[in-house]
């Protein structure tokens, strides 16, 4: 299958101008350093870790979410025992980051990152609220889409993948150039999440479902390995 | 059929959600054979990327990965880099992991403006016989590139620094 992922020089990505290589990359076959990767351990995230909400005196303001999904490998199957990072905006879409300058609140409620380990059906779930959408400096009048951003490890260091998760309908997924970056139309629609009824809770919190699928380019590690 | 998750950028506010698990050293200080590899990311204009994060993977100095290694070993190293565009690991020379690839340790290397994450490898000056026979540095389609692999010593330990673009850009791999 053809890599979904996007080019490193995208002009329409000012960021990159300075930052893509120019030189093309070099086929890097791959050996025992790629077929494997780092393992973590339950005693490296704390349950409380997944939930954004408690870590305060008070609640965040925003839409309570709950983000939940499966962390599955190319061939469908679940990649159990995994680290999942997101961090994101705050609902203002203020980021707790010192370099970000959006006069927009800051949520004293509101830190905006969490981790946890996928069950062995692969599985994480976090509760968070609703990022807002924020502006950037890319191009006149930019705004990002609401986003949550996503690092996963898999079990190889060539699956090891950082990404953001989108929410649907959102009118500004079409003028983002970092959305648009990957160019086929099907996998970018794979950084967009859905709602979910299963998840979402009476009287508690909107439910949203986006699965994480490792590529690794390479063939999946090799058994018995690990 | 569903697809691959496509790669998106680290962007430029990680600093709160990727933190926790920068600074850990993979060796203690100290420790017998502490390898201090460290060097600056560069732009294509030299300036230092101050918003980078690099992780490394590597094997123990026997060529062993967790969990076959030692418990203790980790393997694994992520490093912020500062306004000085600088990262530092305390780590281990790796061994061989097979019989034919010199001693190296990977790179990934996620910044803002970097739509997919980069990967190279750092190889040991000190290897002439392994690395002159190693199947990456010794395919490279411009040969006069493998410098761009292959870390210097310092006073420190092992300098490494990556080059993103113009002359001298450091040699990246697609997996
Ligand atoms: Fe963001």
């Amino acid at each position: 299958m053809a890599s979904p992922d996007p080019p490193y020089d995208e002009p329409a990505y000012r960021s990159s101008a300075l930052r893509a290589p120019r030189r093309p990359l070099v086929p890097l076959p791959g050996g025992p350093t790629e077929a494997s990767g780092p393992v973590f351990g339950e005693d490296e995230v704390e349950p409380g870790d997944a939930d954004l909400t408690c870590h305060h005196e008070g609640e965040p303001l925003g839409q309570r979410i709950n983000v939940s999904g499966r962390l599955l490998d190319g061939d469908g199957r679940a990649v159990a025992g995994q680290l999942v990072e997101i961090w994101q905006a705050n609902a203002a879409g203020r980021y707790a980051h010192e370099v970000d300058q959006h006069p927009a609140p800051l949520d004293p409620n509101f830190t905006g990152a969490g981790r946890c380990l996928t069950g062995p059906d692969g599985s994480y779930r976090f509760v968070t609220i609703k990022p807002g959408a924020y502006p950037w400096r890319n191009h006149p009048n930019a705004w990002r889409p609401a986003h949550i951003h996503f690092s996963v490890f898999g079990r190889a260091f060539t699956e090891r993948l950082v990404t953001q998760m989108y929410f649907p309908g959102d009118p500004l997924l079409a003028h983002d150039p970092i959305y648009l970056s990957v160019r086929d139309e099907q996998a970018r629609e794979r950084l967009v999440s859905s709602f979910d009824w299963q998840t979402t809770e009476e009287e508690w919190a909107l439910g949203y479902r986006f699965d994480v699928v490792l590529g690794g380019h390479l063939a999946t590690p090799v058994e018995g390995l690990r | 059929m569903r697809g691959p998750t496509p790669s998106q950028t680290v962007g430029p506010f990680f600093r709160f959600g990727l933190a926790w698990l920068a600074g850990r050293d993979l060796v203690a200080e100290g420790h017998p054979g502490l390898l201090r590899l460290h060097g600056v990311v560069r732009d294509g204009e030299g300036d230092p990327v101050t918003d980078a994060v690099v992780e490394i993977w590597q094997a123990d100095p026997a060529g062993k990965f967790p969990p076959r290694s030692p418990s203790g070993w980790r393997g694994f190293g992520r490093c912020l880099t500062g306004p000085d565009g600088g990262y530092s690991f305390a780590t281990a020379k790796p061994g061989r992991v097979d019989g034919m690839q010199a001693p190296h340790i990977d790179i990934s290397l996620f910044a803002r403006g970097l739509l997919q994450r980069l990967v190279t490898r750092v190889y040991f000056p000190d290897e002439g016989p392994a690395n002159s026979s190693d199947p990456v540095l010794t395919s490279l389609p411009d040969p006069s590139r493998a410098e761009t692999l292959v870390g210097v010593p310092d006073g420190l330990g092992l300098r490494f620094d990556m080059c993103l673009q113009g002359p001298g850009e450091t040699v990246f791999f697609a997996w």
